[in-house]
């Protein structure tokens, strides 16, 4: 319960900062993509599972507001938590190496992905334009600021994990 | 033995890989019920509502603060700058008002001749605040601090200033949906204000950072449009008032076919900086005759 609470504020406060305050601070209109962070170190901290869910909800979220189909990025973000949920069992807390990677080619397959189903199918057909002015900004932003939030966010899932040990022991 | 049946004793739990082909059915149905109809909107836009847009609403002010203290340092040397220039250009307007003064009152005439009293500025117009911009890098879309408690509908002109910024595409009980007219999917049916000729202004992606937009399929044989002319919304669009001013023509090309003519579009609206906007509250097809 604890951590259903907590989670779905991370997802809120997320959604909130990407939508509101770093429209204030983007580079060249550049806005780094919060929700794919929360999603893929939820899957590989937790698991498949918990990542196609959090993925779930993250791409709901902004499909309710943004998105012109219901579902499109639902989907994206689930299918990216559900492949960063494979790397559960090599990840390691300490290791920061696997994290940036992984968030790193998650943010570049959701921008293949939306670019594909979104812009490819209108025929649209520059990607390389749009690999260069938006898919990769938008990755080299994203990263930086993975610096300060992936941290965050290991520490909020430390906290859990703690006292859901401690609650468990309470009942043995 | 299925992962999927349950032991005796045992906790049901459904393996990861099933939960996803569920789910990756649930949008599939999600996509298809809300690409065709518009069944969902009213639920799912209540629950937005209640839930985010007053939070949004706070976090932005936090937002558009910082970023206006960002720009102030940026901005004070380019505005000595721009001061003077301004002086220059005080002096030049004053003239140019006195000689449109003139010109108003011949208007004034005119239109009563004609009848012609449907001019955006008699509109009733309802002033919004930008809340949230959208999540993503590649649509140019944001959402409004009204919604239809406050009279709006889908449809709904959206202008900042005197130049045209969008149409209202999603209400809720607070909040709307505005696409904007540079947004990757809108397209725009516009004229020239001098010669009337009608042309498709298009928004797209690979030209926001030079901050224009495309039109084209404008049919002008004796070349009489030229760049600087203004562009106004056309009387056939069905969404959009007319006369609304879009932008001006800073470039122009003749197609391939011979026939038509494209090219590029200054707005009138600076959307990079957009922090409120006006909210047209007429639809096109209520407007009589």
């Amino acid at each position: 319960m604890k951590r259903f609470i907590m989670t779905l504020l991370l997802i809120i406060v997320c959604f909130l900062f990407q939508t509101t305050v770093f429209q204030g601070l983007d580079f060249g209109g550049i806005v780094p993509n919060l929700m794919i962070i929360l999603t893929a170190s939820f899957g590989f901290m937790r698991g498949d599972k918990t990542g196609l869910a959090i993925g779930f909800f993250c791409g709901l979220i902004i499909d309710i507001f943004f998105g012109n189909v219901l579902g499109l990025n639902a989907m994206i973000y689930m299918y990216i938590g559900y492949a960063n949920g494979k790397f559960n069992r090599i990840f390691y807390p300490e290791d920061i190496k696997l994290p940036i990677g992984l968030i790193l080619v998650s943010d570049l397959a959701y921008g293949f992905l939306y670019y594909i189903t979104l812009f490819l199918m209108r025929g649209r057909f520059h990607i390389g334009y749009y690999f260069i002015h938006i898919i990769f900004p938008e990755t080299v932003y994203t990263i930086l600021i993975t610096l300060f939030l992936y941290p965050l966010v290991l520490r909020v899932n430390k906290a859990l994990e703690e006292s859901e040990r401690r609650s468990a022991r309470k009942f043995v | 033995m299925s992962p999927v049946v349950k032991k005796k004793g045992e906790k049901f739990t459904l393996p990861g890989k099933y939960l996803l082909f569920i789910l990756t059915l649930i949008c599939t149905g999600l996509i298809v019920v809300t690409f065709n109809t518009n069944f969902l909107s009213a639920p799912v836009s209540a629950v937005g509502g209640s839930l985010i847009i007053p939070l949004q609403n706070g976090v932005s002010k936090a937002g558009s603060w910082l970023s206006s203290r960002s720009e102030e340092l940026v901005q004070i040397r380019s505005l000595l700058q721009e001061n003077a220039r301004l002086q220059d250009e005080i002096d030049r307007l004053t003239m140019e008002n006195i000689s449109l003064q003139q010109d108003r009152y011949e208007l004034t005439n005119l239109r009563e001749l004609y009848g012609l009293d449907a001019q955006y500025d008699e509109y009733d117009k309802i002033g919004a605040r930008i809340i949230a911009m959208d999540s993503g890098n590649w649509f140019h879309s944001f959402v409004i601090n009204k919604g239809y408690e406050d009279g709006l509908m889908i449809d709904m002109n959206v202008m900042a200033g005197s130049g045209l910024v969008g149409r209202i595409v999603d209400v809720g009980p607070n909040w709307s949906k505005v696409m904007a007219i540079i947004d990757d999917n809108s397209n725009t049916s516009g004229m020239v204000l001098s010669t009337s000729d009608r042309l498709i202004v298009s928004g797209d992606l690979e030209l926001y950072a030079d901050g224009v937009i495309r039109f084209e399929k404008l049919i002008d044989s004796a070349d009489r449009v030229v760049e600087g002319d203004k562009i106004v919304t056309s009387n056939v669009s069905d969404k959009y008032l007319p006369g609304i001013l879009i932008g001006y023509i800073s470039s122009i090309d003749v197609d391939s076919n011979n026939l038509t003519k494209s090219g590029l579009i200054t707005p009138a609206v600076d959307f990079e900086h957009l922090e409120e906007v006006l909210v047209v509250m007429q639809l096109k097809q209520s407007v009589g005759p």
